[in-house]
């Protein structure tokens, strides 16, 4: 069966490379952007701006708690540290030195999380951090974003550079395709429509985009009509985007890689039930851990794939 | 600038016990036990040491640093910023109240002026520092960071990452210090969790060590801090041991951890300002 997806793609590349690319180009742009990063450089893919700026770049050795710190003292005289380091050493190892010494100090920190989610794969639930967006985004101050593929992920390491304050930004290990447009322009805070549609609205965040344009294709072929929208700022949330596409649908259906609690469908829901009580149904990891395998087999185990996201918009429906 | 004399120095110590006493006594909470045991170094950085502006400057390009990592002896910090010139000497009157810029643990939200950071949680602001001296030798700026931890504090592990990472970046501008009173919140270190050879641990780190054996004592505070001073910029990152008796200056508060976070009552507030002579006006 081929589908005829709205959204095609040539090429698949993983989101960690998307960061590093931006990052190289945000100091390339910004002499006061600096990085860290706690003895993962190769795999968060900042080796090239360690390259070109050493001066600029902090080794800090496996202590991500005095990562933070460092990069907190960092932005108070001046800079604008991008730290580095897998999702969960970036987020639960440190969330006291995130509280205290960036969120409640409203310092301009960059906190850059790599293999975030079930997708990191083989190395199994204690690396797969799927409580991170929850934990992130109930700080005040922070901003936090989840970008969907390479291209979006080097736009959203570019836009973070320019703006000012607290910010989470969680991206992935596997290669994944890449099917935004290279010279998108990243707007913090702003829901992007991909695909219009009349029936449900699928808000989908980081990987699960793409499997939300799969779905849509698989949704079509049935005669069902679903809009497929990118919350790739998962706080603040573009209340207003999600409200207007589900008065026009009626139901909705969240997508994400992470926990059922906390996560982006807890957002919308709270949105809907404030403002347009409608039908929500989750695509998210049901309050378990991870175990090991590859991306493309815990997406299927653990309910996250298209197909997934084509069975929740048919009990959104049925709730109409 | 005229330097202040050592009875100068010592003068501004008597009213900034005052003011701790005063503001822990008006909302009968906060931790005078270690401010007063750390009112010389604070008196000796902000009136002698550093070279700072009152008008404040988040980055604070050109200027000496101080970090606060212990966030909870905010009563002695407050007392010297606002002595200062950083805000009015009657805002002391607000610490700890509702709506106030004088939090419980200093903080950034409310824009106090003189704090740069949130701190409370213990362990943090060493790194921090870290970060801001780096920052100073980036931009060329030959000035010094200090920061003052707890001896109860080095039982955080996030300090030992800290002082390996400022040793092997050699962060020389730098001048940290530990309020060594030997004292914490559940009893004495020594029975809550021995710190053993602390002085030992540093230099194993590879950090120069600077004893200041009376640390309530101004002239040997200026100088230990002048030694300290002198051992900067050689490519070790500096600690300061400064020996404190926490509750210095109050003879029913010396020595003990019972003051660590509790306020004087009345008839003990009375008592402890008759030991300490009005000097600058209180607020």
């Amino acid at each position: 069966m081929s589908l005829d997806l709205k959204f095609n793609y040539t090429e698949k590349k993983d989101t960690r490379s998307g960061f590093g690319d931006g990052l190289l180009e945000a100091g390339r742009r910004n002499p006061k952007v600096v990085g860290l990063c706690a003895d993962l450089i190769g795999s968060l893919k900042m080796g090239a701006f360690q390259k070109e700026f050493p001066e600029r770049f902090f080794q800090t050795g496996i202590a991500e708690a005095n990562m933070i710190g460092l990069a907190a003292g960092m932005a108070t005289s001046g800079k604008i540290p991008f730290t580095g380091t897998f999702a969960n050493f970036s987020t639960g190892r440190v969330y006291d030195q995130i509280r205290q010494s960036v969120a409640y100090s409203d310092k301009n920190v960059k906190i850059c999380a790599s293999h975030a989610g079930l997708t990191l794969g083989e190395d199994g639930a204690t690396h797969q951090i799927l409580e991170d967006m929850g934990m992130m985004k109930m700080l005040p101050h922070m901003t936090v974003i989840n970008p969907c593929d390479y291209n979006q992920t080097k736009a959203a390491t570019l836009a973070i550079a320019e703006y000012e304050g607290p910010v989470y930004l969680r991206f992935g290990r596997p290669s994944w395709p890449i099917f935004t447009p290279a010279d998108q322009k990243f707007e913090i805070g702003k829901a992007w429509k991909m695909i219009d549609g009349k029936d449900v609205s699928i808000f989908a965040t980081g990987h699960l985009v793409w499997e939300a344009v799969v779905a849509e294709a698989m949704l079509r072929e049935e005669g069902i009509s679903a809009e497929v929208i990118n919350i790739h700022t998962i706080k603040p949330l573009d209340e207003e985007a999600i409200l207007e596409s589900v008065k026009k649908t009626g139901c909705a259906v969240s997508a994400e890689e992470h926990q059922i609690n906390g996560g982006l469908g807890d957002s919308i829901a709270q949105t809907l039930i404030r403002h347009n009580p409608a039908p929500l149904e989750y695509v998210a990891v049901n309050d378990s851990f991870g175990e090991s395998g590859t991306p493309t087999e815990l997406l299927e185990k653990y309910g996250l794939n298209a197909e997934n996201i084509v069975k929740a918009v048919k009990r959104a429906l049925a709730r109409k | 600038m005229e330097k202040n004399s050592i009875e100068q120095l010592q003068s501004i110590c008597s009213q900034v016990r005052r003011d701790i006493l005063r503001m822990v006594h008006a909302v009968n909470s906060g931790h005078p036990g270690a401010s007063l045991g750390c009112t010389e170094f604070f008196v000796a950085l902000y009136f002698d040491q550093m070279n700072h502006n009152p008008a404040f400057n988040m980055e604070g390009k050109g200027e000496d640093l101080f970090f606060l990592s212990n966030g909870h002896i905010s009563p002695v910090w407050y007392s010297v910023l606002s002595r200062s010139g950083y805000f009015p000497i009657e805002e002391m009157k607000t610490f700890r109240k509702l709506n106030s810029r004088l939090q419980g643990h200093p903080a950034t939200e409310e824009d106090l002026p003189g704090i740069r950071i949130a701190s409370g949680s213990l362990g943090q602001g060493l790194s921090v520092a870290i970060g801001a001296a780096q920052v100073k030798k980036l931009n060329g700026d030959d000035r010094t960071v200090y920061c003052l931890m707890g001896d109860g504090e080095q039982q955080e592990g996030q300090v030992w990452e800290a002082a390996m990472y400022a040793a092997h970046y050699g962060v020389d501008n730098l001048i940290a210090t530990i309020d060594y009173n030997g004292q914490q919140i559940d009893g004495p270190t020594k029975e809550v969790m021995d710190l053993k050879n602390l002085k030992g641990k540093w230099e194993a780190f590879g950090w120069e060590v600077n004893e200041i054996k009376k640390g309530n004592d101004m002239e040997a505070v200026l100088e230990g801090l002048n030694k300290a001073k002198s051992l900067a910029g050689k490519g070790k990152p500096v600690l300061n041991l400064l020996y404190t008796e926490m509750g210095y200056g109050v003879d029913f508060m010396v020595g003990t951890h019972k003051w660590h976070g509790v306020a004087p009552n009345d008839e003990q507030l009375a008592n402890a300002l008759g030991q300490l002579p009005e000097t600058l006006g209180d607020y």
